[in-house]
């Protein structure tokens, strides 16, 4: 049996209204390299953070290797001298410093340093964990994956026993990834504890020693990786049994007629937020869904389409012409809509009213010189307030104080005021309650019977079978499948995105 | 495995451009306009004789711009600082140095109290300081609405005071030999550039500066104190323009409302013609040194050219100043490459 580094057991914490972690345990063990998996909001940030002290815990304990008592952290700071230290996506060191410099500055308050016996440390640090940068490089010359390993080598050299690794690999190529996963071994085999968050399956496959689920702030369970099959990892992560066929019914086959007129066409389309070339063919009157596990790249798929990222490679037909789009505003003008996945950030303008908020995209459309009439704006707002059953004091009401279903309406009903011919919906049930859920749906399978193409993308999967027609499969940023008709079950999903055909 | 040489650094790069670009100023006057006393080594003296006071709040300025900050309140603080010590010095006996820690004390008031918004209550930097040059300019005329000159012994005969190393000076049209003469006020500057030099490049300090403007949320999770490193860097600065606003009275010996406007606006543009960014994180002190004198060099070419109009010199540095921007933001891009 390993030595166990640390425990957490029976951890709790909530935020107003969200129970974030209920009961989760989790526990890490000398020179283990621990994955903790799980779809948003799933709990994996929320239980490091409190793991590092971001977060006060509501209830639990933990305890760690060297300390009699159960610990309570306060601050990053108190979890560094516990030995807990964090390697962020976003790199948190310095850039316009050199590397010596970023692994030595902060650690005392002297006046003076010398900086030459650090150089000299630092040179024998970087060699023996065998990282290719220079002590006096200054940082912003070294690659991100260099970057991130001298953060873990300033942690290793604080005397870290558990390093966390937040979603690490994320903006590296294959090469920096096993370079990093080279890091990790060494590191392993001198006894420190990994905790390693990704969504990567085959990474974690690759690296990993023992697995822990978590799904809806719930403890899953923990496996050790060789014992537990892709496509089960897969059905935990969902949250899913294997062979559970309850309620699927494929009401999407009610556009089973749907015309073969292809309203738009990718060929080997590829963006510049890595996503693997791929095909996809939207019909008029059908409903296409991307599905696939959190960060599987459904969405960079679509932002490709829309042109919100940049095209780097392929072709892009819409009705059979070739069209280059390269910004929204030029997909627009061709006829496609998209309701962005964060709606907070990318989607409302809260200040404004809601009448503002639906005229917007046809405004931009027409050029902010050709401005509405403020009665022209109201019978737009005011017609489709109706149509979507939008709850509101008014149309002058500010966004903002709309509850999140309404919010979402808000933003359906500024795309549905264009027109478009092809319609982009990702994720517009997130965060809404049940019953609004529903009623996107219908919508979505009107506006598909009256001829709107549409691709819809969520990460619950009942969903995505009820509304779609047509399903793309994905994992690690590549298409691996394409589903259709009486192929389209939870399995065949599940065994699609797990690599394994059956 | 093919080793790449290393590039150098941008601010190695920027710097060489700046102190390039001096010495080729300097060369090209001496050729052409030679005539007009720019073959003189008093004339390089002059440069440097007219422009210590700047140099030391430039340096003040740097160390603020280069954690992410900006003070534009120096000038108000040294015609704050001139007027003050002057009314001290003639009317309340003040000496040479009760008038430097009555200097010192004004500059680091001013650096604490804006220090303390900017960091501790994150407060807008600018505006910060905006307030705090009205203030010193305010004082100023509470204190004297006229012009005033130093009226003090003591004082005159120090500033009077003039450096002559032998054997270095001119010979005038009647083959006189005469001494080019330094002021004493430049050798405090001059030392107070090694310092600098020295407390941003080898000082924890310094570099947690570097830090702090190059990503200040990196700088907290590596465990610097942010807040305190800006409230240091504008107390620093507030000390090198007490230091700075004596140099400069030390200079005129005297003091008016009107007295040194501008002044911030140079020592910001002689930053970043020295390779500071305002946005802080890079910047070195060798570079601002030489903003300052490319500036006082530009001034006075392009007044020995005949010039003698106003907004010449004014052009001039704009154009100065485009060239040097342009530069930087080339540099820039070419890194994100």
């Amino acid at each position: 049996m390993q030595n166990i580094l640390l425990t957490m057991k029976n951890i709790y914490k909530s935020f107003p209204g969200v129970r974030a972690l209920q009961n989760v345990d989790f526990t890490l063990c000398e020179g283990e390299i621990h994955a903790l998996m799980g779809e948003n909001g799933a709990g994996k940030s929320t239980l490091i953070k409190v793991l590092t002290g971001v977060y006060s815990k509501d209830a639990g304990e933990i305890h760690i290797k060297g300390v009699d008592k159960p610990i309570n952290v306060k601050s990053p700071q108190e979890a560094h001298k516990l030995g807990i230290s964090t390697v962020y996506q976003e790199i948190s060191l310095c850039p316009n410093l050199t590397v010596t410099e970023n692994l030595f500055i902060g650690r005392n308050e002297d006046l003076l340093v010398n900086w030459k016996k650090c150089n000299k440390k630092a040179e024998s640090i970087l060699e023996s964990l065998k990282i290719p940068a220079k002590p006096g490089q200054q940082l912003s010359n070294c690659s991100i994956a260099v970057q991130q390993m001298v953060a873990i080598a300033r942690a290793v050299d604080m005397d870290c026993k558990v390093l966390i690794l937040d979603e690490p690999t994320s903006s590296l190529d294959e090469q920096e990834v096993a370079k990093l996963f080279s890091l990790m071994r060494e590191l392993k085999s001198r006894g420190v504890g990994i905790i390693f968050v990704t969504h990567f399956l085959e990474q974690m496959y690759e690296i990993c020693d023992k697995v822990t689920v978590l799904r809806g702030g719930e403890l899953v369970g923990e496996y050790q990786v060789s014992e537990l099959p892709m496509v089960e990892l897969v059905a935990k992560m969902m949250g899913k049994e294997l062979g559970d066929l309850a309620n699927i019914q494929n009401k999407g086959k009610l556009n089973a007629e749907s015309s073969k007129e292809i309203i738009v066409e990718a060929e080997g389309l590829a963006s510049d937020r890595g996503i693997k070339p791929f095909d996809f063919k939207a019909h008029k009157g059908e409903v296409t869904g991307f599905a696939g596990l959190l960060g599987s790249g459904r969405s960079e798929c679509v932002r490709a389409i829309f042109g919100a990222d940049r095209v780097i490679k392929g072709r892009l037909k819409i009705k059979g012409e070739e069209a280059s789009i390269t910004s929204p505003l030029k997909a627009m003008k061709k006829g496609i809509g998209y309701l962005p996945e964060d709606r907070q950030r990318d989607g409302i303008i809260g200040d404004l009213s809601v009448r503002d908020n639906i005229i917007l995209a046809l405004q931009t459309m027409r050029g902010f010189f050709r401005p509405f009439t403020k009665s022209q704006a109201q019978a737009f707002a005011e017609e489709y307030i109706n149509i979507l059953g939008i709850k509101t004091a008014s149309a002058d009401t500010p966004v903002s104080s709309l509850s999140g279903g309404n919010q979402q309406k808000v933003i359906l009903a500024r795309w549905l005021l264009t027109h478009p011919d092809y319609l982009i919906l990702d994720e517009p049930t997130r965060g809404i309650d049940i019953g609004t859920k529903v009623e996107i749906q219908r919508l979505v399978l009107k506006l598909a019977s009256e001829g709107m193409s549409i691709t819809f993308i969520s990460s619950e999967i009942e969903e995505m079978l009820r509304t779609c027609s047509r399903l793309i499969v994905m994992r690690d940023l590549q298409v691996v499948g394409e589903l259709e008709g009486d192929d389209m079950t939870q399995d065949k999903i599940m065994y699609t995105i797990a690599g394994v055909s059956k | 495995m093919l080793k790449r040489k290393q590039a150098p650094s941008d601010t190695a790069f920027l710097l060489t451009i700046t102190i390039s670009m001096f010495v080729v100023i300097y060369i090209l006057s001496i050729m052409f306009l030679g005539d007009k006393g720019f073959n003189k080594i008093q004339m390089l003296f002059n440069l440097f004789n007219e422009n210590a006071a700047l140099i030391v709040i430039a340096c003040g300025l740097t160390v603020v711009m280069i954690t992410g900050s900006i003070d534009i309140s120096v000038g108000g603080v040294t015609a704050l600082i001139c007027t003050s010590c002057i009314v001290c010095l003639n009317k309340y006996d003040f000496n040479f140095f009760t008038a430097l820690i009555l200097a010192l004390a004004i500059g680091l008031a001013f650096g604490a109290v804006q220090g303390f918004l900017i960091a501790y209550l994150e407060m807008q930097p600018f505006i910060v300081t905006l307030a705090g040059m009205f203030l010193g300019r305010g004082l100023v005329a509470l204190i004297e609405v006229n012009q005033i000159q130093v009226d003090n012994k003591g004082f005159e005969l120090l500033s009077g005071a003039r450096i002559e190393i032998p054997f270095l000076g001119d010979i005038n049209k009647k083959g006189v030999f005469i001494q080019s003469k330094l002021e004493y006020g430049v050798v405090v500057a001059l030392i107070i550039v090694f310092v600098m030099l020295w407390l941003l490049k080898k000082t924890n300090l310094g570099r947690s500066f570097y830090a702090v403007g190059g990503n200040s949320q990196s700088a907290l999770t590596l465990g610097i104190n942010v807040k305190k490193t800006r409230f240091n860097a504008h107390l620093l600065c507030g000390l090198l323009a007490g230091i700075g606003g004596f140099l400069y009275l030390f200079h005129t010996r005297s003091g008016s409302v009107q007295q040194a406007t501008g002044l911030e606006m140079d020592a910001i543009s002689a930053s970043i013609i020295g390779g500071t960014l305002l946005t802080g994180g890079v910047g070195n002190i060798l570079g601002t040194l030489f903003g300052v004198l490319i500036n006082g060099l530009v001034l006075l070419v392009v007044t020995a050219i005949g010039n003698q109009d106003p907004w010449w010199p004014q052009i001039t540095r704009a154009g100065m100043l485009c060239f040097f921007i342009v530069l930087q933001s080339i540099i820039c891009s070419r890194k994100k490459k």
